[in-house]
């Protein structure tokens, strides 16, 4: 099913994405961060479908082309990618100034410190935010729809137009999503289990 | 360019709508979510199951097809003829009805039982402690969370184009369309849709300023 | 590299913070093998002095040595430099999301490129050093304060530093965790392992350290051995501050 693969592939992309745009954002130089933080207001600040519209519809103008299906997945991650990457910063900076000074005091170099000491605790603590984010972005693929991806709702749609019985296709349809995000929401609160540290929560 | 300039108006006059759709929404949605986190946190536990699955329902589904589902399946179905505009108010308004819900019974709970308690101590019914109370408070704390509500929906507003309502997307659309030039013009209402996101938030901000009580740390 | 070799030096350090002269003109030196103690009331620069000397904050003005080599400078080596330099922290600062002998390990995995079982059983033999080798496996959040310091202390020395610096390693434990703490320091010390402690603990002072340096209004006031400086300064300041603590002493004896 189409959706389901917009989401397995944008996922990945979008969160590696936004742990660039966090660590940019906190670590980076003056221009670095300020480039960083653009995207993610523009992003952020579009509506999705207007950026699905912009990469799909007015790209080609300027001669570049992508197809309904990577135009849905490049929109995807930029404006998850924008979104987790506020729950990323935010995450960075709660994690303790010791650490970094304990990292640095061992002779660790910045990026050894960022990768090993830092992200793996701003990370376990971005996991819910992130989590969110998400489902969120499992609900707005039905948007794909109007760039011409036949997921889900698209299909819907075409079916209403065939035989129309709204309420029966359009409920399905909803559910269809309704079932996807659920498993997607438990499966991230086990996830979020495994991965405590002990003690590590209540330290916040 | 000049193609664009004269459309100019049109899309701009889209902004009402706009901010239309999303004072409709908000406001039931307000009304909404109040009075269903006061159901969640003080309702029996009929009230909570049935309120859990509203919230769930409203929270699971996209947007996208709540919309067609009540604009083409349940209000003729009921015999409720409503227009696009009309219609997306009300779907808008019960989505965010559920998402406020949650917003106010965090705040809420925040404040735990011992305000209420106090109430009543002094005499006060259960209705008027929490009126009076507990309510005031958590509005104050519910704030920022509106503040997030209030940027959501602006953007959702702009998936209402799906049903023809003329709000900015889909005067942009058509401006698009018209002018064989899409690239100008929706940059432009991205733009728009930044600057209409910043002025509310900065709204709310300052509200949140101006009524903090000094020592209240609420959830920001 | 005999008894008697400089390892750290210290010229005219300068630091102001937010208006204030921290540091104003420090300047000493330690020996291979010394044991040197600052004391001083609070907020006479002396951890500030510390982050200093391995560059965790950067001097205003002045220099360091470390075993001959500048380091003040040196924005480079200045990793390297840091491996030589132990450095144990007053809130431990562990790293949370590892257990007790990863946080030992990880250093060394990393910054000197250890293979990973070698790593490992280092890091088993320094937590021994300290006493915590059955607790090799648990998270900081599940130790006591002077568990944890103690492991902060292994993490350290796995290092193989040249040097160690304490920061006030007891001042945030409860009472009765001080002494575990302060024995193994004791034991270290009684090893010869250079070190340069931050502390309020005299007796630990009188009973390991070759020289006292009492720190007041960013300047080293007062050095020498632990019974002139304690007994008999002739600064009015040090005299006062130590007479102070006695009576503390005596009157939690009595």
């Amino acid at each position: 099913m189409i959706t389901i693969e917009l989401i397995v592939v944008s996922v990945p992309i979008g969160v590696a994405l936004a742990i660039t745009l966090g660590v940019a954002r906190v670590y980076g130089n003056r221009s670095v961060s300020l480039v960083a933080t653009s995207i993610v207001g523009i992003f952020r600040g579009f509506p999705a479908i207007v950026t699905l519209f912009i990469i799909f519809f007015a790209l080609p103008d300027v001669g570049v082309f992508f197809s309904p299906y990577w135009s849905a997945v490049l929109g995807f991650v930029l404006v998850t990618g924008a979104y987790q990457s506020e729950y990323v910063r935010g995450s960075i900076q709660s994690v303790q100034a010791g650490q970094s000074l304990a990292a640095e005091a061992l002779g660790m170099s910045k990026p050894q410190e960022i990768v090993h000491i830092i992200l793996p605790q701003a990370l376990r603590a971005a996991l819910p935010g992130i989590s969110n984010e998400i489902i969120y972005l499992i609900l707005y693929s039905s948007l794909a729809s109007y760039i011409g991806v036949q997921e889900i709702f698209g299909v819907a749609r075409t079916f209403n137009s065939l035989e129309f019985k709204p309420i029966e296709i359009f409920l399905t349809a909803g559910l269809m999503y309704a079932a996807i995000a659920t498993v997607c929401f438990v499966g991230f609160r086990l996830l979020e289990r495994r991965l405590r540290i002990p003690g590590l929560e209540a330290a916040r | 360019m000049a193609a664009f300039a004269e459309f100019l108006p049109y899309i701009l006059s889209g902004v009402v709508w706009t901010l239309g759709l999303v004072a409709g929404g908000i406001g039931i949605g307000f009304v909404i979510g109040l009075l269903m986190s006061i159901g969640q946190i003080y309702g029996g536990e009929d009230i909570k199951a049935i309120l859990h699955a509203y919230v769930w329902f409203f929270r699971s589904i996209p947007l996208i097809v709540l919309l067609f589902l009540f604009y083409f399946g349940v209000f003729p179905a009921t015999g409720f003829k409503l227009d696009p505009l009309a219609c997306s108010i009300v779907v808008l308004g019960l989505r965010s009805g559920a998402y406020q819900s949650q917003i106010f019974r965090g705040a809420i709970l925040s404040l735990g039982d011992t305000q209420l308690l106090a109430a009543r101590a002094l005499g006060m019914s259960k209705l008027r402690g929490i009126f009076h109370i507990v309510l005031p408070q958590a509005l104050r704390i519910s704030l920022p969370g509106w503040s997030n509500e209030y940027a959501t929906m602006i953007k959702d507003s702009a998936i209402t184009f799906t049903l023809g309502v003329l709000e900015i997307l889909t005067r942009t659309r058509y401006v698009a369309m018209a002018t064989h030039q899409p690239l100008i013009p929706y940059f432009f209402a991205g733009g728009l849709f930044i600057v209409l996101t910043y002025a509310g938030s900065k709204i709310v901000n300052t509200v949140y300023e101006r009524t903090k009580i000094p020592g209240l740390v609420g959830r920001l | 590299m005999a008894d008697g070799e400089v390892v750290l030096k210290v010229e005219d350090l300068e630091k102001t913070y937010a208006g204030n002269k921290v540091l104003n003109g420090v300047s000493f030196e330690i020996d291979r093998g010394q044991i040197k103690v600052i004391c001083g009331p609070s907020g006479s620069g002396k951890s500030t002095l510390l982050r200093c000397l391995n560059l965790l904050t950067h001097p205003d003005k002045g220099r360091v040595w470390l075993e001959g080599k500048e380091i003040t400078h040196e924005v480079g080596d200045v990793n390297k430099a840091r491996q030589k330099i132990g450095f144990v922290f007053q809130e431990f600062n562990l790293f949370n999301h590892l257990t007790a002998l990863k946080n030992v390990s990880i250093a060394l995995e990393i910054v000197k490129k250890m293979k990973k079982d070698e790593a490992r059983d280092l890091a088993l033999k320094e937590l021994g050093r300290v006493n915590l080798a059955d607790d090799a496996h648990k998270y900081p959040a599940e130790l006591s304060g002077g568990q944890k310091q103690r492991v902060a202390i292994a993490r350290a020395l796995a290092m193989n530093p040249v040097i160690m610096f304490y920061d006030e390693p007891t001042s945030a434990l409860d009472p009765h965790l001080i002494g575990e703490v302060l024995d193994v320091m004791k034991k270290l010390a009684q090893e010869k392992l250079t070190s340069l402690v931050v502390t309020h603990e005299i007796g630990f002072a009188r009973s390991v350290a070759d020289e006292i340096m009492f720190m007041g209004d960013g300047k080293i006031l007062e050095r020498g051995p632990p019974n002139q400086v304690i007994e008999n300064s002739k600064h009015e300041v040090v005299q006062k501050f130590f007479k102070r603590i006695n009576e503390l002493y005596r009157r939690n004896e009595a």
